[in-house]
């Protein structure tokens, strides 16, 4: 019974928006990029604005206001040097989106690159680059970026590093089969008749066709990328205390949640899965849209 | 078949080498002497340099490789840095602690995962299908001591109704102990969860757009019949495959977990090794984990191989 009345009404929408509308309407139309999109915004927004929008000054303790619970001047209680938790949280945004987005922008960049040349050149990069791809594969990534984390010491520029390389095969993957496909394409013939040289049939021809692959691994990386970095800020391997950090604020206070002050840890935690939700919101409804 | 499954291991065998060297280069390039480390900042210069001559880290990186490599292969792991004894026995322990742990995981997980991913599938398109794909996906990204943390403030703060830590103590009854891995395990499964409902979701939809399952529908077979015998045999064969690559995640997974919940696994151990320097537990721990991951792995593919007729006769690959 379902199937009849659901069916058509799909078919419907799916007609009306590819009759007219750009991908970017097609988007706004769908709820849980809305949804979404106006957490990442708000993130965003803290991430940029963090210290004009804090009530307090994340950094500033007090000795005489430790542990409070959530109150009228507090709204998410203090913590154990008795700052302010919800200032601590807003201004927080900023250092895990910084690192994320620039981790995965390396990632992306290195990878796209890769896996044009190992896509439109073939041979022994492909080889190599193969290689390479199922090197990183085959062993546990949390546990390889643990060791270079260790080995190199803790600091952001290391955090985002070791994520962009950890990333760069794995997008590599993805736009390698993008541009097998392209390869097997008419105006790629036509620009080889033409005698365009390689690199411009690579980046100008080959590449804005696989950008939309490359936009949706953009994404999905994006929130690997925040786990990883939440997880390794949580080891201690991330940003340094006292800088606020979703992940380092649960680090240095998750070991006083069985005392009862259930606060300083819950709400970064909080923080990180709304924005991780957030992201998949707005990853799952670009993939819908390039797939309708 | 033979040959794929010696093809297979002797691809393991090459990796795990890489493994070794990755591990060994991390493990000594790490900035921090450990003679240094064990003996504090107020030693003398001349007791650092005994003590390093002792544990052998003043010789030449390519001979300690040499010493390091034919020790693990006959069985010695070297001395615990931290402890000052062997740390076979400590590696031992905490990898029966977290396979535990990663057994309780599984055995929610998998059929969790497979029955999620084929409603999904038979309500394609749907609300449910919806629902299962997106909170699936949100789960598999929300990082373990994340939803960790929640359910230690849900069921062990505010509840009171199961324990925060997961070590039980020594001697603890099997009841007592899967009782404090519960919570710990649910973070694991959350993660999972999503990734094996996808596979699975994306193997039943294809078996049911096939041309047998039509063929089946049209010869008049009821629609419980033809998902049973002709959707679900063939839609649950790459879901084992992507069970066996989860199981890197899930070893990632359980350094966090076992931190936040302070429980005496190989994570903890590796996490513990690395904050103190201790540099052949670290490598010691490192490898075990690569080793236990190589074989499932292995496992994994031969038993896929084993399952698909056409690989199974017509040779993999």
């Amino acid at each position: 019974m379902t199937d009849v009345v659901a069916a058509p009404a799909a078919e419907v929408t799916v007609a009306r928006g590819r009759g007219a509308l750009p991908a970017w309407r097609l988007l706004l139309r769908r709820p849980t990029f809305i949804v979404g999109a106006a957490i990442l915004l708000f993130w965003v927004v803290c991430a940029v604005f963090g210290h004009l929008v804090a009530p307090q000054d994340p950094l500033a303790q007090s000795l005489l206001a430790t542990n409070k619970g959530p109150s009228a001047a507090h709204w998410f209680g203090t913590d154990q040097l008795g700052r302010d938790v919800f200032s601590r949280v807003l201004v927080g945004a900023r250092s895990i989106l910084v690192i994320a987005f620039f981790a995965t922008l390396l990632g992306t960049v290195a990878g796209t690159a890769l896996g044009l040349a190992m896509g439109y050149l073939g041979g022994v990069i492909d080889i190599v680059g193969g290689r390479l791809v199922e090197a990183v594969l085959a062993l546990p990534l949390v546990i390889v970026a643990f060791l270079f984390i260790v080995a190199v010491g803790p600091s952001t520029l290391t955090v985002i590093i070791v994520i962009g390389l950890v990333f760069t095969p794995l997008i590599a993957r993805t736009v390698r089969s993008a541009v097998l496909v392209e390869r097997q394409q008419d105006y790629l013939a036509s620009a080889r008749l033409l005698g365009e040289n390689r690199s411009y049939i690579m980046f100008i021809e080959v590449l804005p066709n696989v950008l939309p692959v490359v936009l949706v691994e953009f994404t999905v990386r994006l929130g690997y990328a925040i786990f990883a970095i939440a997880s390794l800020s949580f080891l201690g391997f991330g940003v340094q205390p006292p800088t606020p950090d979703w992940g380092a604020d649960i680090s240095v206070n998750y070991g006083v949640l069985p005392a009862g002050y259930w606060w300083m840890t819950l709400f970064p935690a909080l923080a990180i899965a709304s924005l991780v939700v957030a992201i998949n919101l707005v990853t799952d409804s670009i993939e819908q849209v390039i797939a309708s | 078949m033979a040959t794929y499954i010696l093809k297979r291991l002797g691809l393991a065998l090459i990796t795990l080498w890489l493994l070794s060297v990755i591990v060994f280069l991390a493990t000594q390039v790490v900035p921090g002497d450990p003679g240094r480390a064990i003996l504090g900042n107020l030693a003398a210069p001349s007791a650092v340099r005994a003590l390093d001559h002792q544990l052998g880290v003043d010789r030449p990186l390519i001979e300690q490789y040499w010493t390091w490599i034919t020790g693990l292969l006959h069985g010695d792991f070297g001395t615990s840095t931290q402890f000052r004894a062997p740390v076979e026995p400590y590696v031992q322990a905490a990898l029966v602690n977290s396979l535990k742990l990663a057994a309780l995981a599984f055995v929610i997980v998998v059929p969790l995962g497979i029955v999620g991913g084929v409603v999904a599938a038979l309500n394609y398109g749907r609300p449910a299908d919806r629902i299962i794909s997106v909170a699936g996906l949100s789960a598999t990204t929300v990082p373990e001591f994340v939803s960790g943390i929640v359910l230690i403030v849900i069921f062990g703060v505010a509840l009171k109704v199961l324990p925060v830590s997961a070590s039980a103590g020594a001697g603890a009854s099997p009841a007592s102990q899967f009782q404090h891995l519960i919570l710990p395990a649910i973070p694991l499964v959350l993660v999972l969860f999503g990734y094996i409902a996808r596979m699975a979701r994306a193997g039943t939809i294809e078996a049911l757009n096939s041309d047998y399952a039509r063929t089946a529908t049209l010869k008049g077979l009821k629609r419980s019949v033809v998902i049973r015998r002709h959707v679900l045999r063939n839609s649950l064969l790459p879901t084992i495959t992507v069970i066996a690559t989860q199981l890197g995640y899930l070893i990632g997974g359980l350094v966090v977990v076992e931190v936040l919940f302070n429980y005496q696994g190989i994570g903890q151990l590796i996490f513990k090794a690395a904050t103190a320097k201790d540099f052949p537990m670290l490598a010691a721990g490192v490898l075990t984990i690569g080793v236990v991951y190589m074989v499932a792995t292995l496992i994994a593919d031969i038993l896929a191989t084993m399952l698909n007729p056409r690989l199974r006769l017509g040779g993999a690959e």
